[in-house]
């Protein structure tokens, strides 16, 4: 089923938002769309994206791979982003996030064995004043966590563990 | 000093829209639309000598001026990717005092004749763009949004727009690829933004904190603003404040404030009581400014001082290096950022990058030799002036200038 079967009024409401001939800014809300359906992106929904919007497989997948928020993989359902960048660095996050990746018995970009959680170094996330801190993409959303610490970031993966059951 | 644009720090539901207008806010926009020419409406901008907040500090009344009278339609675009390691000022402003930043692109929608404007935030703010389309909601419900404003044949519509992820779509005219639908990659400029923008029509582009300014300055004059801050910089600025602080945050102060007060005043000093070695007035983009004499701390920040000391204030994301840090270990740091980064459009910058981040990643491994410090500093300087955007030059500068300002350190590196 194409995405404007499954959520006719969303995808509506995004082509709403530009001019006719400016169709194909509606790709990357529609990408945001087809991994929170999914969990990542995969080819069919590219293919039912570049349909939609008159334009190639092939230029989808190129904004796909351009874009960090956007994966073609299935990993953690949950993925923690933690920002390592040279002011959280200062602040302590480089060692965060080797505490919270031994902790879990992963190394930086994998997941964990249970398929919950993938963590993951990222890029200045515009909370330098908060380190250490990461975000949590889940598949509805992208929720800030700061002044983390370990203890309160493992009692985070548990809510998240009891939420899915 | 009552804040400008953080006045959440005085008003707390400054957020909610009927706090927001009963301290003032939305007359400035009826005033615009229901009593003055969009020409009117730009002059008192220029007049307030408001400059650029996203880091170029371009005269915000005169970029307005320049939108092409002859093609149409205007798009106004507010530049909300605040990616730049260090700055985290727009996001407390969206988060906080919404409303001001929302009536400031459409007191300059109107002065720019735009019926439609685009909000582009980064991804990751998602939240923020959530509440915001809120807000958006409610000012359409209140009529200060939608078909014939206040009886009046002006319209506007804003929409917000979610990148994925991408410090180069901070770029303007990778912001407006990104909007359009495609990877964010730099335009080659002639021609700009307004004269040929979004969908190519004129298109303007401002900073969020830009933005936040222009309600404060309709109400109370340019004359007002003007008074406050330096000749060079008029006004207030948000020095969003990190590194080796014992109190990063943002903080709002009039331009001319100086790095001691920003850092002993309201930073409360460094950690562990150490000593400033470099600051970053620019974020990952500075020329590292050495600070080898406590005088320099008393340098005013505004846009000229600032560059005396062969640095930029930029957005004004001042990251405080204290002498525990090695520069080996910073510039690692910022190429391996950029390096990620680059868009990969132009040459210079997606080679240079990548071989920067092998010579700076073998140098603090200790696995370098001297050579490789020169090679390093050589590499840098065949970019500058050669990239297609401001990314690439911005990737050499910590590297020249620490290379320039604390060889020793990689003197130091390369010998162990």
């Amino acid at each position: 089923m194409s995405l404007a079967e499954k959520y006719p009024q969303e995808v509506q409401q995004i082509l709403s938002k530009y001019p006719p001939h400016g169709k194909r800014s509606a790709l990357m809300p529609l990408l945001f769309i087809a991994q929170r359906d999914e969990g990542y992106i995969s080819k069919a929904a590219m293919q039912d994206i570049a349909a939609l919007l008159d334009i190639t497989e092939t230029e989808v997948a190129g904004v796909v791979g351009f874009y960090t928020l956007y994966h073609e993989e299935k990993e953690g359902k949950y993925r923690i982003q933690v920002c390592t960048d040279l002011p959280c660095a200062l602040r302590g996050a480089e060692g965060f996030m080797g505490d919270l990746c031994d902790h879990l018995k992963i190394k930086a970009g994998e997941t964990t064995e249970d398929g919950l959680v993938t963590v993951e170094a990222v890029m200045c996330l515009a909370a330098c004043d908060r380190a250490p801190m990461f975000q949590l993409q889940g598949p509805d959303a992208i929720e800030y966590h700061e002044h983390m610490t370990v203890e309160k970031t493992m009692e985070l993966i548990g809510e998240l563990k009891q939420s899915e059951g | 000093m009552t804040h400008v644009l953080l006045r959440h720090r005085e008003i707390p539901d400054i957020g909610k829209l009927s706090v927001y207008q009963n301290n003032g806010g939305l007359a400035a926009f009826k005033n615009a639309v229901t009593k003055m020419k969009p020409g009117e409406v730009i002059d008192v901008v220029k007049n307030s000598g408001l400059r650029g907040r996203g880091g170029a500090g371009f005269p915000t009344g005169m970029k307005w001026s320049f939108a092409d009278a002859k093609s149409w339609p205007h798009y106004m675009v507010a530049n909300a990717d605040e990616s730049e390691p260090g700055t985290f000022k727009d996001r407390e402003v969206m988060e906080n005092n919404p409303f001001q930043f929302l009536e400031g692109v459409m007191i300059g929608s109107y002065a720019v004749g735009a019926n439609i404007a685009y909000i582009y935030l980064r991804g990751e703010f998602w939240q923020i763009a959530e509440s915001l389309d809120r807000k958006i909601a409610e000012l359409e419900a209140e009529g200060y949004l939608g078909d014939k404003i206040f009886g009046t044949d002006y319209s506007l519509r804003i929409y917000t727009h979610l990148g994925a992820g991408a410090y180069i779509c901070g770029e303007e005219t990778a912001l407006l690829e990104s909007l359009e639908g495609r990877r964010g990659q730099p335009r080659v400029r002639p021609p700009f933004p307004p004269s040929e923008g979004l969908y190519g029509k004129p298109t303007i582009i401002n900073n969020v904190e830009t933005f936040t300014n222009v309600p404060m300055i309709m109400a109370n004059g340019a004359e007002w603003y003007k008074s406050i801050g330096t000749a060079d910089a008029p006004g207030v600025k948000i020095f969003s404040l990190s590194g080796r602080v014992r109190k990063p945050g943002n903080y709002e102060l009039p331009f001319g404030t100086t790095f001691r007060d920003l850092i002993y005043k309201y930073g409360g000093g460094v950690q562990d009581s150490r000593s400033v070695r470099a600051i970053m007035p620019a974020g990952a983009s500075s020329s590292l400014i050495l600070v080898d004499d406590d005088s320099i701390l008393d340098t005013p920040m505004d846009y000229l001082e600032v560059r005396k000391l062969k640095s930029e204030l930029g957005s004004a994301s001042v990251i405080i290096i204290d002498d525990t840090v090695s520069m080996d270990w910073l510039i690692n740091k910022t190429v391996h950022f950029f390096r990620h980064e680059s868009c990969g459009k132009c040459t210079p910058c997606r080679e240079g990058t990548f071989w920067m981040s092998h010579l700076t990643e073998r140098i603090h491994t200790g696995q370098a030799v001297k050579a490789d410090v020169d090679l390093l500093l050589n590499v840098a300087k065949q970019m500058q002036g050669k990239c297609l955007c401001a990314l690439g030059e911005f990737s050499t500068m910590a590297v020249v200038s620490s290379l320039e300002r604390f060889r020793e350190d990689f003197d130091k590196a390369v010998q162990a």
